[in-house]
């Protein structure tokens, strides 16, 4: 007996900008801003839903939106620990899970960002231009677990993504020869793919080898480029039946498959698992994840047409690529030089909306939307006859991933 | 003896019961991991369950301080006040500690010299009374 299937019916964003931008809306004034916009395209009314899912530690509560956008009855309101960005498939999962058990009928999923009416990320609260501490540091008592666990890293100034990051990737710099031009053609490829994308907040701003080369260092071997922006905005995805898919507005898009996945010891990825084992270390460590993936859709890395990858920084891209089976492992940087990426000519047209590099920062779940447009032919870089994406969230940290197929 | 790496404005640790014991150690400038005392499988950061054994019995085993250098990142931006830039954070993989590697940083030390799997030794980084922190630098600096 076949069960039912979780089909994506409709998409959407708020406007995005550069980190700190948007101070004349509230972070959650803009995901209603979004999760509106997403029903809408769907062709659904608010009247609807009954399900909301987020991930990332969200600032905004699905009980709070759910009263704000006066939702009927909120039947499935639903948070992913994943940490940060490794939950935005994982929430599209759990959306999918509620419809397809009947425990909803609509779940919209969101996330909303806006940095800057509250805190930098990588800070750990901490500001670098505030005076220094007149008293001599002192042990501290911690009351989270979390915190308990980065007592092993903070006191060593492992607070900012791109420094944690830099970990791994500089391991793997020294296992395969992977080196920073072929980490910076990546860039530049997600750059290319934003020229053509009106939402994309580097859109404008054409980059080339040599402008990847020259920005400056912030964690070696992370240069400016290889880090993914930090952006304000909020998108949404509407996850709903495949029998009330079937008439609604635009294209359905089905979920094929869905996995989150963390190894042994991953925690919170390079500030806690120095001990993770030594064939993992230089890795995304979404390999058995893939596995498992692949399997349960009946798919493997070739029936790929095109795919949006989480990117954090430019080398958990490349760990991805052979995670993924995309190419071999110590292989990225070669596959990635060979032009796979690129939209035009490429074997494997990769974040066609330009991604966390080039379109925004929203935790990857513009990741997800723009699978979405892909397969129904509204990305502005299309590939042609697409009919299964990949989109992954996260990696080098707990991550997980969708496989989208074309209807 | 100890030397000041650091401003006094880098972030402290915080430590809850099944940690403390570990910034204890520190203080009295004694390198520890965590065993198991059931399959002595050793492990940091210190935590409540064996991840191999699931034992909840385990004891603390001094190392050398000596180690290798397995990754590491030279950052260009400060985190705290009053920072010498740039400065290294590193993962050592600690010698005579059954594979235990530890998240640390890299002192007196040419940027342009680090090179991973090139020898690395403990040095102390009194913050306070209390409070020590164990760094490395390049073996026989």
């Amino acid at each position: 007996m076949s069960r039912p299937r979780a089909h994506i019916v409709g998409v959407g964003e708020s406007r995005y900008t550069r980190w700190g931008k948007i101070g004349d809306v509230t972070e959650h004034a803009l995901a209603c801003q979004a999760i509106q916009r997403a029903v809408a395209d769907a062709g659904l009314s608010m009247d609807d839903v009954d399900g909301l899912a987020s991930f990332a530690e969200d600032r905004n509560e699905a009980v709070f939106l759910a009263a704000e956008l006066g939702l009927p009855a909120l039947r499935f309101g639903n948070m992913v620990w994943m940490p940060g960005g490794g939950g935005g498939c994982a929430a599209i999962s759990n959306a999918a899970m509620a419809v397809e058990t009947g425990q909803a009928a609509v779940v919209v999923v969101y996330r909303s960002l806006c940095q800057g009416q509250f805190f930098r990320f990588g800070t750990g609260g901490m500001n670098a231009a505030a005076p220094a501490d007149p008293e001599p540091p002192k042990l501290q008592q911690a009351k989270s677990l979390m915190l308990a666990s980065i007592g092993f890293s903070m006191p060593y100034g492992l607070l900012m993504a791109a420094a944690a990051y830099a970990l791994p990737t500089r391991r793997h710099m020294h296992l395969y020869g992977t080196t920073s031009e072929q980490l910076g053609m990546l860039a530049v490829t997600f750059r290319e793919h934003a020229s053509r994308n009106p939402r994309a907040v580097m859109g404008g701003r054409p980059m080339t080898l040599e402008d990847h080369q020259a920005s400056p260092m912030i964690a070696d071997p992370h240069r400016l480029f290889d880090c993914c922006l930090e952006s304000d905005g909020a998108c949404a995805v509407v996850v709903t039946t495949e029998e009330r898919a079937r008439d609604l507005a635009k294209r359905p898009v089905e979920i094929l498959a869905s996995e989150q996945g963390a190894p042994k010891g991953y925690a919170f990825g390079p500030f806690s698992n120095a001990n993770i084992a030594d064939e993992l270390y230089a890795t995304g460590g979404c390999e058995e994840m893939a596995g498992r993936l692949w399997s349960k859709a009946g798919l493997g890395p070739s029936d790929v047409d095109v795919a949006q990858l989480y990117e954090h920084f430019t080398g958990c891209v490349l760990m991805q690529l052979e995670d993924y089976g995309f190419c071999k492992r110590g292989e990225g940087g070669p596959f990635i030089e060979s032009g796979a990426l690129a939209w035009k000519g490429g074997s494997l047209p990769t974040n066609t909306h330009g991604g966390s590099l080039s379109e925004a920062y929203i935790h990857g779940l513009n990741h997800v939307v723009e699978g979405v447009r892909s397969l129904r032919g509204e990305s502005t870089s299309p590939v042609d006859n697409a009919e299964v994406c990949l989109v992954t969230s996260a990696a080098c940290v707990p991550s997980s991933a969708i496989l989208l197929g074309r209807r | 003896m100890s030397e000041r790496f650091f401003p006094d404005s880098m972030p402290p640790p915080l430590a809850d019961t099944t940690t403390l014991p570990w910034w204890q150690a520190a203080a009295e400038h004694r390198l520890v991991v965590q065993r198991c005392t059931s399959c002595e499988h050793t492990r940091l950061p210190p935590a409540p369950v064996c991840p191999e054994c699931r034992s909840a019995d385990s004891d603390w085993k001094e190392v050398s301080g000596r180690g290798e250098v397995y990754t590491y990142t030279i950052v260009h931006r400060p985190i705290a006040a009053g920072q010498e830039l740039p400065y290294v954070i590193a993962v050592i993989a600690l010698e005579g500690a059954g594979g235990v590697r530890i998240i640390s940083n890299l002192v007196d030390v040419n940027p342009d010299e680090i090179e991973i799997g090139s020898p690395v030794e403990l040095v102390w980084e009194d913050m306070s009374a209390d409070l020590a922190i164990p760094r490395f630098r390049p073996m026989g600096r």
